[in-house]
């Protein structure tokens, strides 16, 4: 089945349902109209850039361009961990972190499914490993962030406990153990409403438009599966990785408390 | 000397030279932020700091921090609680010695099965002071143990500490009250702007 291409006039029809929104916007006095006009036009803008980016690195076909682009992305995944919480460290702790959880989690997941499940012809084929590696990302990125925030906010506010453990003896890990366990939960659980939700709230965006594309629905539900086992297994690396590296620069070699390296 | 303390310094406070005996108490006075907490904090190594702090012949880096903390016990001023039950704060084979100590402190039997959330802030600072008593470390940091206590309550814990010291602990202590050290038999201090001097 070929998929169904999509002309230029299409897409002006549906933008009429933009113009709808805006003329809505200006009768009802929401004043949002501008705010629309704008959005609608940086995401034609973003995608239509993006849609020439990837064509031009898929005709490159060239594993370094490849590994550039996803290095760009994961820096910027990273960027966005960081600023994300409350809290934060001084200087560029925040960014390490977010950077080397990210690009950890992703680069494992996505080497794992383009060298056993996918495998395309070579692996690393930026046809498959782009997409594929931007949609971990947007899962990793969701994870990590509420890790580090979630072991961010508790710590201050935790703050006489752990000591009063430290105090009578305890090491820094066992005073630390259940602040890093409630960020992991925190972290994980997007991925499990994901799962939990899939199929009967929600019809996940990958299979929907595997379907739109023509596809055999069966073969995308197959491919969906795969995604989200691939989706958790990414979430799980990133919290883990987010919450002890983070942890780990919240102490020293004597097993202090070290909250002074927070802003 | 149980404790000595040398060139104990920090970014905010000292240089601090102290020596505690066996079985000795010292008080430090002093108004707030003069820095009478950091220096506890400083000895029990909760924040960075340099210089030397001796147990007995023991340097405390020649021993894991966990290790120095169980011998030189710090008791902050707010008490730190890290799951929903008091009885869980406290290994569970002490639980006759852990009576004993809180009927001997004036606390209720039933406190001990109580939910945190349901005890004064004297209860709490009283439970906690027995937290670090329990495993009889030699030397005792205690930020003001009797801060949130009525008159009983403050005769009863200084009676406990008393004989504590006659067992051999050291304590110092940091207080509001300057007539505790005294009642306690020992030395007085006063923090002025991170220095301590002898009154």
């Amino acid at each position: 089945m070929t998929p169904i291409l999509l002309t230029p006039f299409d897409i002006a029809t549906a933008a009429s349902l933009i113009v709808l929104d805006a003329v809505l916007s200006i009768l009802l006095k929401i004043r949002l109209h501008w705010q629309l006009a704008i959005a609608a036009a940086r995401m034609v803008v973003q995608l239509v850039a993006i849609g020439y980016v990837l064509k031009f690195i898929f005709s490159l076909n060239n594993p370094a361009a490849t590994l550039l682009l996803v290095l760009v992305m994961v820096l910027v995944a990273a960027r966005e961990v960081a600023a994300r919480p409350e809290r934060r460290f001084k200087g560029s702790a925040n960014f390490v972190i977010g950077a080397i959880s990210v690009g950890f989690a992703t680069f494992v997941t996505a080497v794992l499914a383009l060298t056993t499940a996918i495998r395309p012809d070579p692996w690393f084929n930026p046809h498959y490993a782009i997409p594929l590696a931007g949609i971990i990302l947007g899962n990793v990125l969701n994870s990590a962030s509420l890790s580090l925030d979630s072991l961010l906010g508790s710590v201050k506010r935790e703050r006489p406990a752990i000591e009063a453990r430290l105090c009578l003896g305890a090491s820094y890990r066992e005073a630390i153990a259940p602040l890093v366990r409630e960020a992991i939960r925190r972290g994980l659980l997007p991925i499990i409403n994901q799962m939990s939700a899939a199929g009967i709230v929600t019809l996940p965006g990958i299979m929907t438009g595997q379907i739109l594309a023509g596809l055999d629905p069966i073969e995308a539900v197959k491919y969906q599966i795969l995604l989200m086992f691939l989706l958790s297994g990414g979430s799980g690396l990133s919290t883990l990785a987010v919450s002890y590296l983070t942890a780990w620069r919240l102490t020293d070699e004597r097993q202090r408390l070290r909250l002074d390296r927070l802003q | 000397m149980q404790l000595t303390i040398k060139q104990l310094r920090s970014q905010f406070a000292g240089p601090f030279e102290l020596e505690l005996a066996r079985g000795a108490c010292a008080a430090i006075t002093g108004a707030s932020g003069s820095g009478k907490s950091l220096f506890l904090r400083m000895i029990a190594d909760l924040d960075p700091n340099e210089g030397e702090a001796w147990l007995e012949e023991r340097e405390r880096g020649s021993m894991p921090a966990p290790e120095w903390r169980r011998r030189v016990t710090y008791v902050s001023a707010e008490s730190g609680w890290w799951t929903d039950k008091v009885i869980d704060h406290f290994p569970h084979r002490e639980r006759s010695d852990l009576a004993a100590l809180a009927s001997r402190l004036g606390l209720r039997g039933d406190l001990l099965d109580a939910p945190v959330g349901q005890l004064s802030t004297g209860e709490k600072q009283r439970l906690s002071l027995i937290r670090a008593l329990l495993p009889d470390p030699p030397v005792l940091l205690l930020d003001e143990p009797t801060g949130p206590l009525d008159e009983v309550s403050v005769a009863q814990l200084e009676a406990l500490l008393r004989e504590r010291m006659a067992g051999g602990t050291s304590i110092l202590l940091v207080t509001h009250d300057p007539n505790q050290a005294a009642r306690l038999g020992g030395r007085h201090y006063r923090m002025v702007a991170g220095r301590l001097e002898t009154t």
